[in-house]
């Protein structure tokens, strides 16, 4: 989940050519001036660091910094970098029914959890469409824990406080608290993440396995909620800052001993996430998609299906059953990448799908991208064609994630 | 044969130098600059007769695909298959090794055109309020 919108630097050369869009996509252009954009409380630290800002979903976020984007991808994947994601939003849902009323959003077993532990989940409509992607982490302290995407965050938090209040009239005690403005948030991505973020804390991050949290002091910032999670296959953190400490937290990851950290940014996020097949929102997976179609099944909790009882439902079980006539699937080619929009061709040049996202992939060498196919062609190793600028580019199905994740299940 | 050391600029953001009757050819800084991290680069068919102002080819960097437009007319001789491996040569060299294609200029005087490096600069001076 996370990244909403895939970045686009301001650029105006003459008779330029921008990659393919979907028109579901909002990519950033300078539509808004730098002083109307939303800023992250590390938006001086970002430009005191030389990171490139550009518009993302209206917030001014740092594209890259010196590094450049490969170099930079490359180090998540061999040290720790760390990610302003302040720009997603936080909430809470409190209340005795807290769990009843983000099931009766979602298709997630939230109920199941355990104490300090987390799921990604899924937003459905009635139309079993996913209206976003979004984690929820059951706290000790009594309230959900809520991230979902910045793109969809005027949708998002309409929806949770709309059903809320009819939740509520049905006599039901839950309430939705949006903290994005008090919380910054920060992923700290890679192999090294954990031994970087060890010096910060007290506590043994070894008992804190994936998708679980607790709340820490981080570098003498109390308060801190450290949930290990990402966005980039690979194991590390989120961590939730009350926003006059970032800095202070984000600055001091940068000077610990036991980790090479550095800063990245969404350019590298997008091409991280698309090397571990993780879907983005508004290219991979939106209003018109079922998890069926995403592959994103697994989502949907076995109690859930039992029930039955999640928006859209009927309409998901009853795909489950029947196969849908079009899945989601990752394409490996060489040449030219294909970008989201471009054309799936099969071997005869019959046109079967579209692809949603797509990149060179820094870390294998040739392009990876996500795309729907239809489901005959679906079978990791089947050939295909992809429709580059007017020529064929033969490509194949390939097996997700494209490099294997590296979570941290425990020792 | 005169070797032209003098380089010229097009309002494309391309670059020519001209030994002979050979122009190579390629992007300038601003422009590899403005287009970021380079990923792809298409070439043309050497062999292929261009009209100035053809498309050509293109460079695609992590985030913009741009067209090649021939600054001149002319038979494309050469091309940089180095790009083909590394293309961020474009980025790291755009005046060098980044160099992108060779034409043999069947019209020299097309060259009258463009603009030299100081008229260059005061070019994108003048055009940086779209940047």
């Amino acid at each position: 989940m996370t990244l909403t919108t895939v970045f686009r630097a301001s650029m105006r050369l003459p008779r330029l050519r921008s990659i393919p869009e979907r028109a579901t996509t909002v990519y950033a252009r300078s539509f808004s001036s730098e002083a109307e954009l939303k800023k992250t409380p590390l938006y001086e630290f970002h430009k005191e660091h030389g990171g490139k800002m550009v518009d993302f979903a209206g917030w001014s976020m740092p594209v890259q910094y010196k590094d450049g984007i490969s170099a930079s991808h490359l180090h998540t994947r061999a040290n720790a970098s760390i990610f302003d994601v302040s720009h997603m939003v936080q909430s809470r849902i409190h209340g005795r029914d807290g769990v009843k009323f983000i099931e009766s959003l979602t298709v997630g077993d939230v109920a199941g959890l355990q104490e300090n532990q987390g799921t990604l989940t899924l937003f459905t409509n009635d139309r079993g469409g996913i209206m976003d992607d979004l984690i929820v982490s059951k706290t000790s302290e009594g309230f959900l824990y809520v991230v979902t995407n910045a793109g969809c965050a005027e949708k998002d938090i309409a929806h949770m406080q709309s059903q809320c209040k009819e939740f509520q009239a049905q006599g039901h005690d839950a309430a939705v608290e949006v903290i994005q403005d008090q919380f910054g948030l920060l992923a700290l991505q890679g192999p090294s993440a954990a031994a970087a973020l060890q010096a910060g804390v007290e506590a043994d991050l070894s008992r804190i396995t994936f998708m679980c949290s607790a709340v820490l002091t981080v570098f003498g910032v109390p308060g801190c909620r450290v949930t290990r999670c990402g966005y980039t296959g690979e194991d590390g953190f989120e961590v939730s800052i009350p926003a006059a400490q970032v800095a202070q937290v984000a600055d001091s990851l940068l000077g610990v001993q036991a980790a090479d950290v550095k800063l990245a940014g969404l350019g590298p996020r997008d091409s991280l996430r698309l090397e571990a097949g993780l879907c983005l929102y508004g290219n991979d997976i939106d209003e018109d998609t079922t998890p069926v179609e995403a592959t994103l099944l697994w989502t949907v909790a076995k109690r859930r299906r039992a029930e039955s009882n999640f928006p859209g439902a009927g309409i998901i079980l009853q795909q489950i059953k029947d196969k849908p006539s079009r899945k989601r699937v990752g394409i490996t080619s060489k040449g030219p990448p294909a970008r989201a929009g471009t054309t799936i061709l099969s071997e005869d040049g019959t046109s079967i799908g579209v692809v949603t996202s797509g990149c060179p992939s820094p870390s294998l060498k040739k392009n990876v991208a996500m795309g729907y196919v239809q489901t005959v062609f679906a079978k990791a190793g089947t050939p295909l064609k992809l429709e580059v600028r007017g020529k064929q580019v033969p490509a194949q199905v390939s097996k997700m994630p494209f490099v294997p994740a590296n979570y941290y299940y425990g020792k | 044969m005169a070797v032209s050391a003098v380089r010229k600029f097009t309002k494309e953001h391309e670059w020519i130098t001209v030994d002979g009757t050979t122009g190579t050819i390629g992007i300038t800084y601003h422009a590899q600059d403005k287009l970021g991290e380079m990923v792809f680069v298409e070439l043309p068919e050497v062999g292929e007769e261009l009209s100035k102002g053809d498309a050509c080819g293109c460079v695609e960097s992590v985030k913009e695909v741009r067209d090649l437009y021939a600054p001149v007319s002319g038979e494309c001789v050469e091309v940089n298959l180095a790009l083909q491996e590394e293309p961020t040569l474009v980025n790291s060299s755009p005046y060098d090794d980044g160099w992108i294609i060779k034409m043999k200029l069947s019209n020299p005087e097309e060259l009258d055109d463009m603009m030299d490096e100081e008229a260059y600069q005061a070019y994108l001076k003048a055009n940086s309020m779209d940047a």
